[in-house]
């Protein structure tokens, strides 16, 4: 308990105006405190059951009844005043010392050491993010997306897609063949077209449907080649689609893939599995064409060989390379990179 | 196939110029003969002139040069300062006229040598890029004069230099030509293309020669013994055949498309090839045993040696010509003998041309791994028509201009030759294929441009009409008409054209792809992913998120290789595998992803963290001709412990839903011996987890742990899934006890953890290992167990006494199941 004279004698003399100027001076000491020990022993002194609050307050009724009213009036504000005081002082000091304990706990955050527990995000690989930007195109488009074995039978790859055993094309596909069954009988699929004949053999028509997959030639890995990539294949086949449609589909799902402006060609070409046949083209900024891929009206022989009437259903395929799309999106210069998987590499898709 | 505009233009010459080469290159595309080069060829700058010497004086101020007067036709004399002196008085020289841009970039102007004027340049051959000779002017006396034959009078001076000696600038085309389109495999074949896409006329020129008489039938015979495998076959003699060079003209243009000048019969041959499509052959005749030639199949083990002086053995099926004995002297449309080749003492030739049918010359080309120019052109399908005459004339003519004469009389046997009846094709057919609106005429009109004839027919079954009712076309596709067809009949040059969509196809590249309206047809169904695919993205975004990259790497790989991961033995081998070291298809990722580890750390990348989703090929099942393949996912960490990998399985199998994920201490090859597990769901293996084994991981070269996760994704993704059910939390405390037990090193965890989980039943809401203690205080292969474990309930706050028997309910089971103790 501290009692201080001055403090008392000050408070004494019971007057409206020696109330407000006693509690301006306890104010300003308040403000004046400097840690939160000061603060508690000013409340003490001025608030507490036997501070000068309390005791100024017992004299009232010794007062001239005509001052006792305004006595007690500004007694009461400063009662308040000192309450709303000590909160701010404490509230001043709290805030400093919580200040001093965040400092005490500064970092800079600049300072990268590694986590104990690394956090990071690896990657899809870039020809997998093409991939999914094709199926998601077809997929809003209404087809679904269909897959098959890499290993194929002669029948698959080359018979049902109309080029029989003899034909001149069969040699343009450098296809890597597998010792299973008769020679030349089993090979790494050398496009994704029996994925095509598969879903036709499994499904009835209406068909609309994209096959993305691995495909396989004998070409020695080199900046622009590799033995294995990847192809996407469509197919739709329906009462009526025409040479127009199919057309017209390429150029819808171009400019999703390579945006609106970008126009396409068709031009007349050979597939043994379409006809007509036809090569599709996107324009290039300058105005030139870059062939894309392969396309044509699947071909009657086809759909008979999956037990399809060509006179009631018709339709088209096209295909074309992911991996070529994916190296045009990042102009990557070397296709090697794709399966060499340097860190270096994916991290940066 | 190369071509030439000046040779496209002998059949049809108003196919444009060289100032037309980008419209033509245009053309051609649009009618399926895709232009994958051109270049203008042999252009001479213009004002560049035949001029005459008319004057040489020395130059009076300078010894280096000498004032020429010359004559540019132009009228008036010009005086010109040149540098050489090969010149003299009366010769025709190149002059360059002022204003004239030389290739070199040089533009000629009037101007002032020491003193003199000079009004032009005398140009060197190498200054007009026409040679290599630099040193003189070019002196033209014996180009104007000599044996240019194209030439008949003496040009005038002032005549364009590219005119007067014959050097007209031309374009060569290189087009990719299909293999539907055996006709465009001849300059002919393109040209008549051409002028159908550009509505101009197409005409052969004759070169029909008398080829009556009938003295090669006492000289010569020919017998088709196999008419399946020759349709026609046609054969002449020539006589005192010369053996030299070819005219410059014919080797020139053999040289630009491409195919290198030997002697004239051979040249000759190819030129005839090239320009109608019908290859040849020539036979030393003298050496043709009997002058008798057959056609029949092959014995099996028949020995020929072919023109390349190799010896090859034939099979039952490949077509051959005989001799009077009946040696095989050739490989029916592959490639000639060495015995009856034309050499330097021949004198007669026996020419022989044939149609050969396409899918036997496509199997013995194959078989021999031979192929020729020849063969390309016969296992498309050549020209069994009049075009086959119209070659053997067009042989003759050109042999007579080297000398040789023709023996009188053409043989002309005839064997099996494709049946073509007319073909019906449906006008509506053609437009429902297309998305066109073509009147029957346009149709027609498309058709017969390229040699088709096409005939409306109201009702094609009564033949009865005029073959020419050209006025029974209608021009619109009116109901009337819906049972009219075209009757077509297909040229004999289009060999693989035999159906009506084939002749669609034509009329759609006639009438031009781009004039067909573009429409978009959408599937009436809602597209989506699979669930098995949609469950693999999931897994790549699972792995992603768990720090992984994706990689793709090759499925080829050595048996060296296999063997080092513990595979050896296993795996498919390829045939013809790109590298012949890596000769097996991969039954497991392990090789791929271990290399993929390798190149990071050799390339200082450190530890990485991978993943791949691809194929593996296992041996076929029984009866199955096809391997059993399947969709595998691999995880790869280089520098971690099996833990890692184990984390990464618990992430999939909580993102995946996998039912009763159980780890077995099953070996497996390539695996860590003390630190892998087989993964069963479900309790069926689908796979291994753990490390790789440090054998396996030093053949690849890798230094450090790898741990690692192979699981079959398509049994993973298409079996059984765990039901997540709602529960709502419970609103009571949960009371929380640590257990630890001593358990015998063979005591897996989980065993412990089922014995807990079983006891404890549906209070225990959560278990944590969470200390793992070997060490001193602990007997010999024995480690302590700390589990922290937290009973709830959902409707009561479990009591003390309540707790306490659970407690004691777990010991005693953890014991009666593991023999672990409690730790004291």
């Amino acid at each position: 308990m501290t009692t201080d004279p001055d403090a008392r004698s000050t408070l004494s003399a019971q007057s409206t105006s020696s109330v407000e100027q006693a509690t301006v001076e306890a104010v300003s000491q308040l403000e004046a405190a400097t840690d939160l020990e000061a603060v508690a022993a000013l409340e003490h002194k001025f608030l507490s059951r036997r501070g000068w609050f309390a005791e100024a307050k017992s004299r009232i009724g010794a007062l001239d009844p005509a001052d006792r009213a305004a006595v007690g009036r500004s007694l009461n504000d400063a009662r308040s005043q000192l309450e709303a005081a000590v909160k701010a002082a404490r509230a001043r000091l709290s805030a400093s010392l919580s200040e001093d304990l965040y400092a005490a706990e500064r970092l800079d955050l600049t300072e990268r050491l590694p986590l104990k527990v690394p956090l990071s995000r690896g990657r899809i690989h870039p020809v997998t993010a093409a991939r999914y930007r094709l199926e998601d195109v077809f997929v809003g488009m209404g087809y679904s997306v269909e897959e098959g074995p890499e290993v194929e039978s002669a029948w698959y790859n080359f018979e049902a897609l109309n080029i029989p055993d003899w034909h001149p094309a069969r040699g343009s596909f450098d296809t890597i063949f597998v010792n299973l069954g008769e020679p030349e009988e089993v090979m790494l699929r050398s496009h994704t077209s029996p994925v095509q004949i598969r879903t036709m053999e499994n499904r009835k028509p209406p068909i609309y449907m994209v096959a993305p997959g691995r495909t396989f030639r004998t070409d020695t890995a080199d900046a622009t080649h590799l033995p294995a990539f990847n192809q996407i294949e469509g197919l739709a086949i329906d009462r009526n689609i025409t040479l127009g449609d199919l057309a017209g589909t390429i150029n819808t799902f171009v400019g999703e893939l390579f945006g609106r402006d970008v126009k396409t060609r068709l031009r007349p070409s050979y597939f043994p599995f379409t006809e007509p046949s036809a090569e599709f083209d996107i324009s290039r900024p300058d105005g030139s064409w870059l062939e894309l891929g392969g396309c044509g009206m699947v071909h009657p022989n086809v759909l008979r060989s999956c037990g399809i009437d060509p006179e009631i259903w018709q339709g088209f395929a096209f295909g074309f390379g992911i991996d070529r799309l994916a190296v045009m999106r990042h102009e990557i210069d070397d296709i090697r990179e794709f399966v060499n998987n340097d860190v270096r590499f994916l991290s940066q898709f | 196939m190369k071509v030439l505009l000046s040779w496209l233009k002998e059949f049809a010459p108003d196919i444009g110029e060289v100032s037309d080469t980008n419209k033509i290159s245009e053309v051609l595309t649009g009618l399926g003969l895709a232009v994958e080069d051109v270049t203008v060829t042999r252009s001479l700058p213009e004002g560049v002139v035949l001029a005459r010497v008319l004057d040489l004086r020395p130059h009076p101020d300078a010894d280096c040069i000498q004032l020429v007067e010359v004559d540019d036709g132009s009228g008036s004399t010009l005086q010109v300062c040149c540098g050489a002196f090969n010149m003299t008085v009366g010769d025709l020289i190149p002059l360059a006229r002022v204003g004239t841009v030389m290739p070199s970039g040089l533009e000629i102007a009037s101007r002032k040598m020491r003193g003199q004027t000079s009004e032009g340049m005398c140009c060197s051959a190498l200054e007009l890029e026409l040679g290599e000779d630099a040193e003189g002017i070019m002196i033209l006396n014996d180009r104007i004069t000599g044996e240019n034959s194209e030439n008949k009078a003496d040009p005038s001076l002032g005549t364009p230099l590219g005119e007067a000696i014959g050097i007209a600038p031309d374009v060569l085309w290189d087009l990719e030509v299909g293999a539907n389109r055996p006709d465009a495999m001849s300059v002919m074949g393109v040209a008549r293309d051409l002028a159908a896409g550009l509505g101009v006329g197409f005409e052969p020129p004759d070169w029909s020669t008398d080829s009556a008489g009938s003295s090669i039938d006492t000289a010569v015979a020919v017998e088709i013994a196999d008419p399946s495998l020759c349709g026609r076959f046609l054969a002449r003699v020539l006589r005192n055949v010369p053996q030299g060079p070819s005219p410059s003209w014919l080797a020139a243009r053999l040289t630009a498309l491409g195919m290198r000048p030997i002697n004239s019969i051979v040249d000759i041959s190819n030129y005839v090839m090239l320009e109608l499509g019908q290859p040849s052959h020539a036979f030393d005749l003298s050496k043709v045993a009997g002058a008798r030639l057959g056609v029949r199949r092959a014995r099996d083990g028949e020995i020929i040696e072919t023109l390349d002086g190799v010896e090859r053995s034939l099979a039952v099926g490949d077509g051959v010509i005989t001799d009077g004995n009946d040696k095989v002297i050739s490989i029916a449309g592959v490639m000639g003998g060495a015995c009856t080749e034309v050499s330097a003492d021949t004198s007669d030739v026996l020419v022989e041309m044939a149609w050969w049918d396409p899918p036997s010359i496509s199997r013995t080309a194959k078989r021999l791994n031979l192929s020729s120019e020849a063969a390309t052109r016969f296992r498309r399908g050549t020209d069994w028509g009049d075009n086959m005459m119209r070659c053997m004339n067009r042989f003759v003519q050109l042999a007579s201009t080297v000398g040789a004469a023709a023996a009188p009389g053409v043989i002309d046997e005839h064997g099996e030759v494709p049946e073509r009846d007319a073909l019906k094709v449906r006008p509506q057919r053609v437009n429902r294929l297309l998305g066109t609106e073509l009147s029957y005429s346009q149709m027609a009109e498309h058709l017969r441009s390229i040699g088709f004839r096409a005939d409306l027919r109201a009702d094609f079954a009564s033949d009865s009409q005029d073959s020419d009712s050209q006025n029974s076309e209608t021009e619109t596709v009116g109901d009337e008409a819906s049972d009219a067809v075209l009757e077509v009949s297909v040229p004999t040059w289009r060999w693989d054209t035999e159906t009506e969509t084939d002749i669609a196809e034509e009329i759609a590249r006639l009438h031009g792809y781009e004039n067909i309206a573009r429409t978009v047809v959408t599937a009436n169904e809602v597209g989506t992913l699979s669930p098995y695919q949609k469950d693999r993205r999931l897994v790549r975004e699972v792995l992603v998120g768990a720090g992984c990259f994706e990689t793709q790497t090759m499925p080829f790989v050595s048996p060296e290789a296999l063997a080092a991961v513990g595979l050896g033995g296993a795996g498919i081998s390829l045939t013809n595998p790109v590298d012949d070291n890596e000769s097996m298809l991969a039954p497991s990722l392990l090789p791929g992803q271990l290399r993929a580890v390798a190149y990071n750390q050799r390339h200082f990348n450190g530890n990485v963290r991978l993943f791949e989703i691809s194929h593996v090929y296992l041996d076929a099942p029984d009866g199955e001709l096809l391997p059993d393949e399947r969709e595998y996912l691999a995880v790869a960490l280089s520098g971690a412990e099996a833990p890692e990998a184990v984390a990464v399985l618990d992430l999939l199998t909580e993102s995946l839903l996998l039912p009763a994920v159980e780890l077995r201490a099953t070996a497996s090859p390539s695996m860590h011996t003390h630190r892998s597990a087989t993964v069963a769901v479900a309790g069926r293996e689908r796979g291994v987890v753990g490390e790789v084994h440090p054998e396996a991981l030093k053949a690849a070269g890798i230094e450090g742990r790898v741990a690692w996760l192979q699981l079959d994704l398509q049994e993973l993704l298409n079996g059984p899934k765990a039901r997540r059910r709602y529960r709502p939390a419970s609103k009571y405390p949960p009371s929380e006890i640590d257990l630890a037990f001593v358990a015998v090193q063979e005591v897996a965890a989980a065993a412990v953890e089922r014995a807990l989980k079983t006891a404890a039943g549906a209070l225990l809401v959560r278990l944590e290992l969470f200390d793992v203690y070997r060490g001193s205080g602990m007997e010999q292969g024995f480690r302590s167990l700390a589990y922290r474990l937290r009973f709830q309930a959902d409707d009561r706050t479990l009591t003390d006494a309540e707790v306490a028997e659970v407690r004691e309910r777990c010991v005693a089971e953890v014991f009666k199941r593991t023999k672990a103790r409690l730790r004291g």
